[in-house]
């Protein structure tokens, strides 16, 4: 598959001494959605920012449809839009005024047609002559999508683009990724809403302090590390788990009453049947059971987390 | 090289459109505020003095406050054209455009020194309905007010990237330029200074603007035009290496 975007050994100390990404390699593919994930300050706005040009790397490189994104700016800046996190706008715009702003900006000569396209599908025609300040947050929000949009990238950036937006325009904007995908455009998001990434992404990249610790499609990503879990209700509820089931991978929780069993899904041998069977030898009786997969959020914590202790361990050795 | 044409138009609109919604201020304000002095140093007080080398006190002072003018509003145009996106986040848009710091620059200068320009003239038109004047040379006229213009706007561009909050804004237009412009001659001819304080304003670079634009007015200078015009391409020389350093280090637009 085809690279739209080639990040090389990225690295970036901030002049406080800060660094807020190390070594970082990525190749994000032609036509997919791409979810990069994060805990706050992992380094997700800065990486979208270097390859977007508002911040200069201290060292590595990154190529944007093959073109350098220093060396060959205005190639690799023109096939690139942008949806920062906040919401930058110029007030007293109107919104006609603003998108025919950043089009002329990105280099691209006027196309009212386009421009009145654009702002159609994303419900903003009828608003064309209104300033900015009168819109709603949802319509400030699309707007800045018209504005990324306004010089037809190949590739489009969206960072955190549903904070604090409501349920439905969260719908609304998940539909729009995905047309925008069918229409050619390599969207790549950065969100902390798990939801999210599992909704809408092809591959997924997690990256906590400045480091990316993977990338993965998503699927198999669920598939690889997802762990499933049998929830048994019990008929008697029970103050300890019995010693003769303490070798099993199990939980009573608080009130006694229900028991969690985790299991391996790609281990051939769960498990499960051992457990029945120990179960019935302890005359330990359950009302109901059911079986639970991890979601991508129980992996994403799993895996910063992960990284936490790790890092607290260096550092505790390095002390 | 190829240039981005429509980035620089996009930008110079953008900064032109907010002049007309900003009528008022950035144009009516200051032709009205320059109006008063003609009135009152012109017509009122200037009349009750004597001339200057030839020239009535009323027509002396037009040059220097058509340059008092064209130096703030320069300044104020740039600095406030590229502080407000610094200060409200559009920065983003113009550092991920495909557009290189040499059209940048002429976008947000080349629409601030267009203000002042046009401020300038509407202030010359102005000025004859109080004050009669003359200009020898017109075409001299028009290169110290488009030079002028187009240097201050540059240095307005690097107070308001160098400016994080809007005191810093205001600071260097109202204790330095205000000052220097009142000092450089705007109201008298440095000869009339005391010989000392004739050789101490000579380090004011405002006296050489003024002077060299108060020549192509009415053929009389406080130094050589020659100098003067030097004077002028040397501060514009200043400000494009200050721009120049600027978008190379990244300072204070990007980490």
């Amino acid at each position: 598959m085809n690279s739209i975007i080639s990040v090389s050994d990225l690295t970036k100390t901030y002049s406080g001494g800060f660094t807020a990404l190390k070594n970082v390699n990525l190749d994000i593919h032609e036509g997919e959605i791409f979810a990069l994930l994060g805990p706050n300050g992992a380094g997700k706005t800065t990486l979208i920012s270097i390859i977007c040009g508002i911040v200069n790397p201290s060292s590595g490189s990154v190529r944007a449809d093959g073109h350098d994104v220093v060396r060959d700016y205005r190639m690799a800046r023109e096939k690139i839009g942008l949806v920062p996190q906040e919401l930058c706008t110029d007030s007293f715009e109107s919104v006609l005024a603003t998108v025919k702003f950043s089009r002329g900006l990105f280099g691209k000569a006027p196309d009212p047609g386009y421009i009145e396209r654009l702002l159609r599908q994303l419900s903003l025609w009828e608003k064309r002559n209104s300033r900015i300040m009168a819109l709603s947050g949802g319509m400030k929000r699309r707007l800045m999508i018209a504005k990324a949009l306004s010089h037809e990238p190949k590739i489009l950036f969206l960072d955190e683009p549903t904070a604090g937006v409501d349920v439905e325009l969260r719908q609304d904007m998940w539909s729009m990724v995905r047309e925008l995908r069918e229409s050619g455009v390599t969207v790549i998001l950065t969100t902390h809403y798990i939801e999210e990434a599992e909704e809408m992404a092809d591959r997924v990249g997690v990256i906590n302090h400045g480091r990316l610790v993977l990338v993965e499609d998503k699927n198999t990503l669920i598939k690889r590390m997802g762990n499933k879990e049998l929830l048994l209700h019990l008929a008697e509820p029970l103050e300890r788990l019995p010693e003769s089931l303490a070798d099993l991978s199990l939980e009573l929780d608080e009130s006694g009453q229900q028991m969690v069993y985790r299991f391996d899904i790609q281990s051939g041998e769960t498990g499960i049947a051992n457990l029945l069977r120990k179960l019935d030898r302890a005359e330990i009786e359950f009302r109901d059971l059911q079986t639970r997969e991890s979601s991508l959020e129980d992996i994403f914590v799993g895996l910063v987390r992960g990284e936490q202790k790790e890092n607290d361990r260096a550092h505790g050795a390095g002390e | 090289m190829k240039l981005n044409w429509h980035g620089i138009r996009a930008i110079y609109k953008f900064e032109m459109a907010r002049t007309w919604r900003t009528l008022m201020q950035s144009i009516a304000s200051p032709v009205l505020s320059t109006s008063l002095y003609f009135i009152v140093f012109g017509a009122a007080i200037g009349s009750r003095m004597g001339d200057i080398e030839g020239v009535s006190y009323g027509a002396f002072i037009i040059p220097g406050l058509i340059m008092l003018s064209l130096l703030s509003e320069s300044i104020s145009n740039a600095s406030f054209g590229i502080f407000f996106p610094k200060f409200s986040g559009t920065i983003y848009e113009v550092l991920s455009a495909p557009i290189s710091a040499f059209e940048i620059v002429a976008g947000y200068v080349g629409a601030a020194a267009t203000k002042s320009i046009l401020l300038g003239l509407l202030i010359l038109l102005t000025a004859r309905f109080f004050v009669d004047y003359q200009i020898l040379h017109p075409f001299w006229m028009l290169g110290f007010l488009v030079l002028t213009a187009l240097t201050f706007s540059m240095f307005g561009f690097i107070i308001g990237i160098w400016a994080d909050d809007f005191q810093k804004l205001q600071v260097i237009p109202l204790m330095v330029v205000t000052p220097l412009t009142f000092l450089g001659g705007a109201f008298y001819s440095i000869n009339m200074l005391p010989e000392f304080w004739q050789k101490v304003t000579l380090f004011n670079p405002v006296v050489y603007l003024i002077s060299g634009f108060r020549w192509s007015f009415y053929g009389i200078a406080d130094v050589n035009v020659a100098v003067s015009l030097a004077m002028i391409f040397l501060f514009l020389l200043l400000c494009m290496t200050g721009i120049w350093w600027i978008f190379r280090t990244g300072y204070r637009i990007k980490t």
